[in-house]
């Protein structure tokens, strides 16, 4: 009878973890924006540590 | 009893970090149909862009571009902007429903649209023409 007490917790924080997955993230939504957009108006011609083209010179 | 107590520190230790590691995660946004819709508008752009200066194209508030001005359009050019303005729209429509799809959460798909429509505007040069939060037209 007294492990039903431990139901409650578990029937409260389940929906929990739903309620926190479904939250947008705003700010890497912000920067996955900011990196397409600076390649698609080219407004970094430097590329930034990622995605280097593979027949680029060898390290400065 | 002691073993719930357990199962419920565990559950507990396991929900405190998770917000953290969804809060560092990126969004998922290398995948092919994303470079796809990504390459087709970096190759639009270069047409695009004298548009975008004079003020005969501006971007709208709900991350589109529209035909703002087509007086400043010479008139043998206009179909031509109709035809980038829309091709351009199919991109950015297919590009935010992509990323959405791509977080396994397609119903993210309108806050991806408002975040662009931010970020568009805050990087477009000097001149070029915006929509504001109410719908008017106003250049940077």
């Amino acid at each position: 009878m007294k492990h039903w007490i431990w139901l409650l917790p578990a029937a409260l924080i389940l929906p929990a973890c739903v309620t926190i997955n479904i939250y947008f993230p705003a700010a890497a939504a912000e920067k996955a924006a900011d990196k397409i957009i600076d390649e698609v108006w080219q407004l970094k011609q430097e590329q930034q540590n990622q995605q280097k083209p593979a027949d680029a010179p060898a390290e400065k | 009893m002691k073993k719930y107590l357990y199962a419920i520190t565990f559950l507990l230790a396991a929900l405190t970090a998770m917000p953290a590691a969804i809060a560092a995660a990126d969004l998922e946004i290398n995948t092919p149909a994303i470079a796809a819709i990504q390459g087709s508008m970096q190759a639009r752009h270069g047409q695009l862009a004298p548009y975008y200066a004079s003020g005969a194209v501006g971007l709208t508030r709900d991350g589109l571009v529209a035909v703002r001005d087509a007086n400043a359009v010479p008139l043998k050019d206009r179909q031509g902007v109709n035809s980038l303005v829309a091709a351009e729209n199919k991109d950015r429509n297919a590009l935010y429903k992509e990323i959405a799809n791509a977080n396994g959460h397609p119903e993210w798909e309108s806050e991806v649209r408002n975040t662009f429509a931010q970020r568009w505007v805050q990087k477009a040069q000097g001149g070029w023409w915006y929509q504001d939060a109410g719908g008017g037209w106003a250049k940077k």
